[in-house]
């Protein structure tokens, strides 16, 4: 094809957009890096190289091993639980039955729903003396502080997030499904497969890069949990619920510790591009025409 | 077919129904509860147990009071304003970035794209402190006036590699024999991308425009950490402060909480084939 556009067209249809990545992605990026080296403990408006001093800082922090073990709780409780439930409604929804509109509009509307306000559902029904007490009144237990007790805190959280992620990797799946040959599934009814042996032989191997999809994204956003914990615990108690996000915005943005604050970003930034790269390159390769 | 045959296929769709009602009334109980709360009056204890779904003193006064109390009206054209900025600067951005990208040959292509593929890995989370500090230092904040209240709030969410690389695959799909003829017809190159492409990429930029409008309705780390005005709170932020405002008082609390979800509730309703048909999976952000 000839060539029809001049030298510089090409970037002037990129320059907007290069200058908004600029100033607000790479910019910030790298000043995170450097902010990481800064000392900014004593005196926020004079900071000075620090070399590790942040570093070194945060792994003598034992509230940062907290934040970390509660991290990799939230991603150990609700990964697994984001990459299974969701592909077995999926599978049950993929089907010709009645009301299915009705059933996707229902259980995707947590999706769509301000995080917020979710967090805000959930805290009432969290109450001391709420309805999820009462049901375990009910069944002769006795009341638990969900969101008061550490022992209980981070896992209460952690069902919101979940709750809040089920529709969105439901329809994941379920675009996957209808790539899933019907051919195969004749040939199980005909062999008098049941409804586990059939999905285990030839759904789960037929969009395996679709569950192995959904389990990095899930990470990565496990990772980046904040709004559920700022709206219901504040990281407590006991920094039960304190995640690395949420301790991240706490030594910014409360304690002004911008140095010890980026080093811990600069941590998030690492593991949060090492699932990343694997999502990019492994299983998005299609989504970017790589 | 035989009777046994139909018996099963019965009994096997009755369990089917049974899970996905289940899973169903699980997805909206919360919302159910917190209506159910709203519209109980002082005369009904709300921590009454049995608990009771249906209210037995119904009212709308907690409604009418949070109204008056809380200008969520404000919140609500905060977020509209905020929302459409938004949208409206992804579209343009992110068309006007694809098209290169998709369909010319210049120097310095493959080092662009690797540098807005880049971008998808780093989270906002890991660099908001310094995209606070440059915010604040172009002036950015509600503190200097309301305009640039909102350009700050918006600006750091202007463009995304996802809508970049969603509009390229866009451009990439359309036959080259589209750009030919018009050229031949005399258009220049920027007449060819807004009179010849653009139209033909309707299809992506609704899809972007929506789940852009969701993204930026629902956002609340930014606006919670740049805004200091209560009458530039996004719905967002407004209903978080609401637990604030009212400590205890939950029915007021739910009725604010009710009220801030209805226009994204119709918004899904509405839009609700680009959400749940299948199509657009993997179009909201993680």
């Amino acid at each position: 094809m000839f060539k029809y556009y001049g030298k510089t067209a090409p970037y002037l249809f990129l320059l907007p957009a290069v200058i908004v990545l600029a100033v607000f992605f790479f910019i910030p990026f790298f000043q995170t890096i450097f902010l990481s080296f800064q000392d900014y403990s004593t005196n926020i408006y004079h900071a000075g190289f620090a070399g590790l001093k942040n570093y070194v800082d945060i792994l003598h922090n034992p509230v940062f091993y907290k934040v970390m073990i509660n991290t990799f709780i939230y991603l150990v409780a609700a990964v697994p639980v984001l990459a299974i439930v969701p592909l077995f409604l999926a599978i049950l929804i993929n089907q010709k039955i009645r009301g299915i509109t009705l059933y996707k509009i229902l259980i995707y509307l947590p999706v769509i729903v301000s995080i917020v306000v979710a967090a805000i559902a959930f805290k009432w029904l969290y109450a001391e003396q709420g309805i999820l007490n009462y049901l375990l009144n009910v069944l002769h237990i006795n009341s638990i502080g969900w969101l008061t007790d550490p022992k209980y805190a981070i896992y209460s959280v952690i069902i919101v997030t979940i709750w809040k992620g089920i529709g969105y990797y439901m329809m994941i799946y379920l675009a996957a499904l209808m790539s899933v040959p019907k051919e195969l599934y004749e040939a199980c009814d005909i062999d008098g497969a049941g409804f586990l042996r059939k999905h285990l032989t030839v759904t789960v191997p037929h969009i395996m890069p679709t569950i192995a999809l959904v389990t990095t994204i899930s990470s990565i956003s496990a990772m980046k949990v904040f709004a559920e914990i700022y709206v219901m615990t504040k990281g407590g108690p006991l920094n039960s619920t304190k995640t690395i996000v949420y301790y991240i915005y706490e030594k910014a943005f409360e304690n002004l510790d911008l140095g010890y604050a980026s080093a811990m970003a600069v941590i998030l930034l690492i593991i949060v591009m090492a699932f990343s790269l694997i999502n990019i390159f492994c299983f998005e390769r299609n989504k970017y025409q790589l | 077919m035989t009777g046994v045959n139909i018996l099963k296929k019965l009994t096997k769709n009755f369990w089917v129904h049974v899970v996905l009602i289940f899973v169903s009334i699980l997805s909206i109980f919360p919302f159910i509860w917190l209506l159910s709360t709203s519209l109980k009056g002082s005369g009904e204890n709300i921590f009454a147990y049995p608990p009771t779904i249906i209210p037995q003193d119904f009212t709308w006064a907690n409604y009418v009071g949070v109204w008056h109390k809380v200008d969520l009206m404000r919140y609500f054209i905060n977020s509209m304003i905020v929302a459409g900025g938004t949208v409206l600067l992804n579209l343009i951005l992110s068309s006007l970035a694809g098209y290169p990208l998709a369909r010319m040959e210049f120097k310095g292509k493959k080092i662009t794209f690797f540098a807005i593929l880049a971008t998808i890995m780093v989270p906002f989370q890991a660099i908001m402190l310094p995209v606070y500090l440059i915010t604040l230092k172009l002036h950015l904040v509600d503190s200097v006036n309301d305009t640039m209240g909102f350009i700050g709030l918006i600006m750091p969410f202007a463009v995304s590699a996802f809508g970049i690389f969603l509009m390229r695959q866009a451009f990439l799909a359309i036959p080259r024999e589209m750009e030919e003829a018009a050229i031949v017809d005399g258009c220049n190159v920027f007449q060819v991308f807004w009179k010849v492409l653009l139209p033909m990429v309707k299809p992506s930029l609704a899809v972007l425009a929506i789940f852009t409008f969701i993204g930026s309705w629902g956002e609340f780390l930014w606006p919670s950490i740049v805004l200091t005005k209560e009458t530039m709170y996004t719905l967002p932020v407004g209903v978080n402060n609401l637990q604030g405002m009212f400590s205890s008082n939950w029915r007021y609390i739910a009725a604010g909480s009710i009220i801030s979800t209805i226009p994204i509730i119709i918004f899904f309703l509405a839009m609700q084939k680009y959400f749940i048909s299948g199509e657009n999976e993997g179009a909201v952000k993680g």
